[in-house]
């Protein structure tokens, strides 16, 4: 076992440097003359040149590349060009919000999907059936940006039922002011005990949250309803319901147990999928996370910023993926032999 | 009895049995449909392009203008119609170059093994690691922004996916009996390689392929929003939805039908893409 944890962990460290090369690719090598790029196109050829050795352009590649990895082990992550930040710091404060946000969307979506894939395996080929499919189609084909804009248009603006953007009551920032831990407004609340802030924030949750729970939520309805089929017509399964247990038992407890690895592995993978969506959701609802900091930047052209997005999602979905392998392997050994 | 008489009732039963096929086939078929003929059935094709029409802008939908117009007064029907040319296009495009990137790179590294293998899916790992929303924007980012250098950040942010399932069948399809006795033969490796093992390492592909097209066309939508896709006068629903955003709560048709035409499209492509499933039922397809 601690073989095979080693062995991912140096795979997973492989990626990681792979990945930065990756983004050293794309800032430096891809556009052509990064400091065009850098000093904009008014920029004259003096001041080209200044920019071009304050980047260290005039240097070889290799060692460009040497230079930047350096700078991105060490924790130099470029400066914003926008924030006038070190890229780093600004990633720190704006990803906790995004992880909220990510898994609050996640929640929903076990709780709509889960639900859902029993239903349609319960009532196979019925109506229950078609119309979760129908959903989960829907769910994995909607344009995220697009439900967003709905939902805030009908339930904020025209229902007025829930805020329509924000993390919570400005308001409450002189009436009950929220002491920040985490920067996650839920976890610091329920830390701190502070009632009016929780609610404030859970309500303006609920909006985005589904917007990302959309393609999630229909992933694991889908998924859940194959695999349940493919258990129900295994021997333990006619077992259990010769021995009387009722429908329920039978498909909350024995049908969805061997659903439940794959299950915990799409989560954990859709997880960075989903922090790549909060670039289309954040903005709408300004929520004062990654996504709403990656929209700026890409409007104002903040490669730094960028760069350092790119590389922040990928190694969060590298390290992901490695406590999902270790812990299924520590689950079911067989996985350990492939 | 002809022949195709004896096989047609088997393949009616077979689509009778596969309704999201059918389904998703009919409505795709629909939108190609207004794709290839655009030019003939949008009512004012000149709004496609970068025409204006000061007096008219964001006129609500009416018999002259079924889908309303937009913020320079073009007719938004003509330009969804357009729209469609566009997105289709792109998710060919996309598929073709993903193909042509992944597919020889799989068989490679599944025939031959060893070092170059290694070394192939160890570069297929890298690009896996990001979302491919994420990995297609920063390629778009650097570029400058337009539907084709869209098309080519999507497309080499997608190979690696079928790198990987083509290495596993041709990793499997090279053990067995038939190839070893091509090799014996003294057969070129290419030909082997593109006679034997290519034909028969192509069905996981083919249906990953259909699974896939709905997730590109959600991608090049969601650049475009971003800003970073198509750009102005192209009729791009990505860039028509983000062009009305900020009109929506008193412009509703701006933002409505550019988004119902993208999600109609995609609900198109993956229930084609459930259908291949069930169709040809490999097991082993990702799921992203």
């Amino acid at each position: 076992m601690i073989r095979f944890a080693a062995h991912r962990l140096a795979l997973g460290v492989l990626v990681v440097v792979g990945v930065v090369v990756l983004t050293f690719l794309i800032a430096r090598v891809i556009p052509g003359d990064p400091a065009v790029t850098y000093a904009g196109p008014r920029a004259s050829k003096a001041q080209l040149a200044q920019t071009r050795q304050q980047l260290g352009l005039d240097k070889s590649l290799p060692v460009q590349l040497a230079d930047y990895m350096k700078g991105i082990a060490t924790g130099d992550w470029g400066t914003s060009y926008r924030t006038k930040q070190p890229v780093l710091s600004d990633l720190r404060t704006v990803l906790p919000a995004s992880i909220e946000l990510v898994t609050a969307g996640l929640f929903l979506a076990l709780l709509i999907g889960l639900p859902l894939g029993l239903i349609a395996a319960r009532y196979h080929g019925g109506a229950p059936d078609i119309l979760v499919r129908v959903f989960s189609v829907i769910g994995v084909s909607m344009p995220v940006f697009w439900l967003a804009l709905i939902l805030q248009l009908v339930f904020a603006q025209r229902l007025g039922w829930l805020p329509a953007a924000g993390e919570y009551n400005p308001n409450l920032y002189y009436s009950s002011p929220l002491t920040s831990y985490v920067q996650m407004p839920v976890v610091d609340a329920l830390i701190t005990g502070n009632i009016p802030v929780l609610e404030s924030t859970v309500s303006h949750l609920i909006l985005p949250a589904l917007v990302i729970a959309a393609y999630p939520a229909g992933l694991l309805a889908r998924m859940v309803r194959a695999s349940v089929l493919d258990t129900l017509g295994e021997s333990h399964i006619r077992m259990t319901r010769s021995l009387g247990f009722g429908d329920l038992a039978i498909y909350g407890r024995w049908a969805l147990r061997p659903a439940m690895n794959p299950v915990v592995q799409v989560t954990a993978l859709v997880f960075a999928y989903s922090l790549a969506n909060t670039f289309l959701v954040e903005a709408v609802f300004d929520w004062p996370g990654l996504g709403s900091y990656a929209a700026n930047s890409l409007q104002s052209l903040d490669t730094p910023a960028i760069v350092g997005v790119t590389l922040i999602v990928a190694i969060v979905y590298v390290i992901l993926n490695l406590i999902v392998d270790i812990v299924q392997a520590a689950i079911d050994p067989r996985i350990r032999l492939r | 009895m002809s022949v195709a008489a004896t096989i047609r009732p088997g393949r009616m039963a077979a689509l009778r049995r596969n309704p999201t096929l059918v389904a998703g086939g009919i409505v795709l078929g629909l939108i190609v449909i207004v794709a290839v003929f655009a030019p003939w059935l949008a009512p004012y094709p000149a709004d496609a392009g970068n025409a204006t029409h000061p007096f008219q802008v964001l006129a609500p939908p009416s018999s002259a203008h079924p889908f309303g117009t937009d913020l320079v007064g073009r007719d938004l029907l003509s330009r969804v119609m357009f729209g469609a040319r566009i997105s289709l296009r792109l998710v060919i495009e996309v598929l073709v170059i993903a193909g042509l990137i992944g597919i020889p790179l799989g068989l490679v590294a599944g025939y031959f093994g060893g070092r170059i293998d290694q070394v192939i899916m160890r570069i297929t790992d890298v690009f896996l690691a990001f979302p491919a929303l994420l990995l297609s924007l920063a390629i778009a980012f650097v570029l400058t922004p337009s539907v084709q250098n869209m098309t080519i950040a999507i497309a080499v942010t997608w190979w690696p996916w079928y790198t990987r399932l083509v290495r596993g069948e041709a990793a499997s399809v090279t053990t067995r009996p038939y190839i070893e006795s091509c090799r014996v033969l003294g057969v070129a490796p290419w030909r082997v390689l593109l006679r034997h093992v290519l034909p028969n390492s192509m069905t996981p592909v083919l249906v990953q392929m259909s699974l896939d097209a709905g997730g590109i066309l959600l991608t090049a939508a969601s650049i475009s929003f971003l800003g970073l896709g198509a750009q102005d006068p192209t009729p791009e629903w990505g860039l028509m939805v983000s062009q009305g955003a900020q009109y929506f709560s008193t412009q509703w048709w701006f933002v409505t039908f550019a988004g119902v035409s993208i999600l109609l499209t995609a609900m198109a492509f993956n229930m084609i893409g459930d259908g291949v499933r069930e169709l040809l039922d490999p097991k082993r397809v990702i799921s992203r």
